[in-house]
């Protein structure tokens, strides 16, 4: 195997959203990633170059990389989340493209789901705004464990230390409101490359690292819940044939915890006791696992498990009930129904539940909590208390962000239409 | 690598194992695409990991237009074998001659439009309610927004404005009487990724994806291999050269590369040098610019 090869298959997936307000800068942005980690291709390049000549620009505009967004927001029509994707030596980056404007938090929660890092850009010429609070707002709401605030167009403010410091201290006073646990701050500009991918001679007071160097070298192994063993069964394994006519093997992708054999466990919701014969894979067993892989799970005794249980640690076991409290981001355009019935999935486990209290609205803009105005309409965020038809084994959205998380399914039309995460 | 990580072969592995046994949690009749290329291959790998011991508990559906690389069927068929898993094979000429499709004629003649057509005829007649593809999204600005579980009317199509927000892992594949699904497991693997995967997992493939001799033309730039039912336009010449495909479809339309590569470490650094999209090799592709979405929204994957 050649060095190089070697280097490939020992790489980490880092999943990135970035969010900015309309024309922030963030196409130009995430152009200027894939251009200078040379995600692009010449038959791209060939096309956004022609572009470029057709709209008379002098140099090529690498927003028009994520030129299909664009078009559609011209056209009115609903803006999606856009997955993008580049790598470097070290690591491979998914990145959640999601639209800026004020209705799309329901696309900007979409994205942040399954973020490791939010890459928040401010226009340094406007500093932080509403959207801008908005958009922190939501990274700390879906836990999103690291921020990089991108100071944007610091070319147009003769690369000032000053608005740059400015922007930090109004961003923090805001922040501190968060829940948010670790901010960092680069001044940039998309358009030029300075401090993106290579440092800029143009900011010799800053002496913090490039974006690529933050998005290659962020801490992100540790983001993982390493304590709490949980795994959702999600499908059960039997082959019934002559070769292996008992065996019982109970699939599932670990949301938490490492997993050894031998290891007591629980399962829920009958609260047997057991252990773990053997963690499965194909041709091989494991002899540790943890999240997020997907494995397949043999017990040492014979019980009665199936789709929507859950292996747990005999100790740390997650809470169950049925009232759920939690923080609903609304995704559909028919509101919330107060008293409403939903169908209800968590992890691998589907129910129904009805809306039974609604306490307060987030305005997330000022972050204000409105008491008064129950209506949960599109893309508004509030708190609410559900009621499930079965106990619920959960755990908090802050401590888990696969056992605290559910999906409200509009029985009528078969939609997903609310994001949930549990208190 | 520290303690208890994975690297980003393993966690696109699990993500997508974990859409595979979804699917089969879901849904009552599911099938998997098959047609011979890397894609489907990794998928049947993946599939096959996911269920293990157990054999694969779904079939493959493979979509013939008849203009095969006989390498792949030969393929296809030892690896069914060996794996105890059942094939269906729809045929784009079953479709010609019972008058649901008429044949493209001329030069740039291709099958590859037509297949829609004989899909949703499968699918509908053996009441399939999920279909998985090898779709990525970095193959086309198009495909950048799809969801793992993409919805689909009664009539197979696509509607880009009625998709269902995706969250965390949680997906909802509830539908309707006569809807269906496609389902993309491995949505966010690049075509890196799915050489590495192979390499890493040692995943055999037919041999046309190595350097081969071969009759070969070249057509706007793109090489095409010569077969019998090609029709070759005036100035096109048909000479020898050593090629390998990059993705491998019907035959009117794979695009070859010009190649040397005998292993997959060589394929791995001509793919990690190449300056050109796969798709830009597809002539299908080129022939419309929005080609593809175009055939998304008729129901082609
Ligand atoms: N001067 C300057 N202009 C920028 C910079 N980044 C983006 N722009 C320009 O700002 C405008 C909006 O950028 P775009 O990337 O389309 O914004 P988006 O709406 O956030 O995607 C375009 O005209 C860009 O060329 C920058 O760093 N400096």
């Amino acid at each position: 195997m050649s060095i190089s090869n070697a280097g490939y298959l020992n790489m980490e997936l880092l999943r990135f959203t970035t969010a900015g307000s309309v024309d922030d800068g963030k196409s130009t942005l995430i152009g200027r990633l894939l251009y200078d980690s040379k995600a692009i291709f010449e038959d791209q390049m060939e096309a956004i170059e022609r572009a470029s000549e057709r709209t008379g620009d002098e140099e090529v505009n690498l927003a028009l990389l994520t030129d299909g967004l664009r078009a559609e927001r011209e056209q009115g029509i609903t803006i999606d989340v856009a997955y993008r994707y580049f790598a470097t030596p070290k690591r491979k980056f998914i990145i959640a493209d999601t639209p800026g404007h004020i209705q799309y938090t329901r696309n900007m929660v979409t994205g942040a789901s399954t973020a490791n890092v939010a890459v928040i850009l401010v226009d340094a010429r406007n500093g932080v705004i509403e959207q801008t609070v908005r958009h922190a707002y939501i990274a700390s709401l879906l836990q999103i464990p690291h921020i990089i605030v991108c100071v944007n167009k610091m070319d147009l403010v003769h690369f000032s230390e000053e608005v740059f410091e400015n922007i930090q201290r109004q961003f923090k006073k805001y922040s501190a409101k968060l829940e948010v646990k670790d901010v960092r701050f680069v001044p940039i500009s998309a358009k030029y490359g300075d401090n993106v991918v290579k440092r800029s001679e143009n900011t010799g007071w800053y002496d913090g690292p490039t974006l690529m160097y933050l998005l290659e070298n962020i801490h992100i192994s540790s983001d993982l819940n390493h304590t709490h063993q949980r795994l959702p069964v999600q499908y059960v394994i039997r082959p019934q044939s002559d070769k292996l006519p008992d065996y019982r093997g109970y699939a599932g992708r670990i949301a938490s915890g490492v997993f050894r054999p031998g290891d007591r466990v629980k399962v829920l919701p009958s609260g047997i006791t057991t252990s773990i014969r053997s963690i499965d894979t194909y041709k091989a067993e494991l002899d540790i696992a943890f999240a997020p892989q997907s494995v397949t799970v043999q017990l040492n005794d014979d019980l009665d498990i199936s789709r929507g249980d859950m292996i747990v640690g005999e100790h740390k076991a997650p809470e169950m009930g049925r009232e759920i409290d939690m923080m609903i981001c609304w995704l559909s355009e028919k509101p919330m129904i107060n008293r409403g019935k939903y169908a209800f999935r968590h992890t691998t486990n589907d129910m129904k539940c009805v809306i039974a209290d609604v306490k307060y609205k987030v305005d997330i803009n000022t972050l204000d909590k409105n008491y008064e105005d129950k209506n949960i309409g599109l893309n508004e965020i509030g708190r609410i208390i559900v009621k499930t038809t079965r106990p619920l084994f959960y755990d908090s959205y802050r401590i888990n962000r696969i056992t605290g998380s559910v999906i409200l399914v509009d029985e009528a039309t078969n939609n997903t239409v609310g994001a949930g995460m549990i208190i | 690598m520290r303690e208890n990580t994975i690297n980003h072969l393993r966690e696109l592995e699990a993500e997508s194992i974990y859409v595979i046994r979804e699917v089969v949690a879901q849904f009552e009749k599911p099938v998997m695409l098959f047609s011979g290329g890397k894609d489907s291959i990794v998928m049947f790998h993946l599939s096959r990991k996911a269920f293990w011991p157990a054999k694969i508990p779904f079939p493959m559906l493979h979509i013939d237009t008849g203009h095969n690389f006989q390498e792949t069927l030969d393929y296809r068929d030892n690896l069914m074998n060996e794996s105890g898993t059942k094939l269906i094979v729809a045929y784009v000429q079953d479709s010609i001659d019972n008058g649901r499709v008429v044949e493209e004629t001329g030069v740039n003649a291709s099958r590859n439009v037509l297949q829609t057509v004989t899909l949703l005829d499968a699918l509908e007649e053996m009441k399939i309610d999920v279909a998985m593809g090898g779709g990525r999204r970095d193959e086309e600005k198009a495909r950048a927004k799809e969801r793992f579980f993409s919805h689909r009317d009664e009539f197979g199509q696509w509607d880009p404005k009625n998709q269902r927000p995706e969250l965390w892992n949680i997906f909802n594949g509830k539908k309707h009487m006569g809807e269906h699904f496609r389902v993309f497991p491995i949505s966010n693997w690049t075509e890196m990724d799915v050489w590495q995967y192979i390499y890493m997992e040692d995943i055999p493939m037919p041999c046309i994806y190595f350097t081969h001799k071969r009759k070969v033309f070249n057509r706007d730039g793109v090489w095409l291999a010569w077969a019998p039912f090609m029709q070759l336009k005036e100035n096109e010449e048909v000479i020898v050269e050593d090629v390998r495909c990059r993705t491998i479809g019907d035959i009117t339309c794979t695009g070859l590369t010009l190649s040397k590569a005998i292993t997959l470490e060589e394929i791995i650094q001509e793919v990690a040098t190449t300056r050109i999209t796969e798709r830009g090799g597809r002539w299908d592709d080129k022939r419309s610019e929005a080609a593809m979405e175009d055939r998304k929204k008729e129901g082609y994957f």
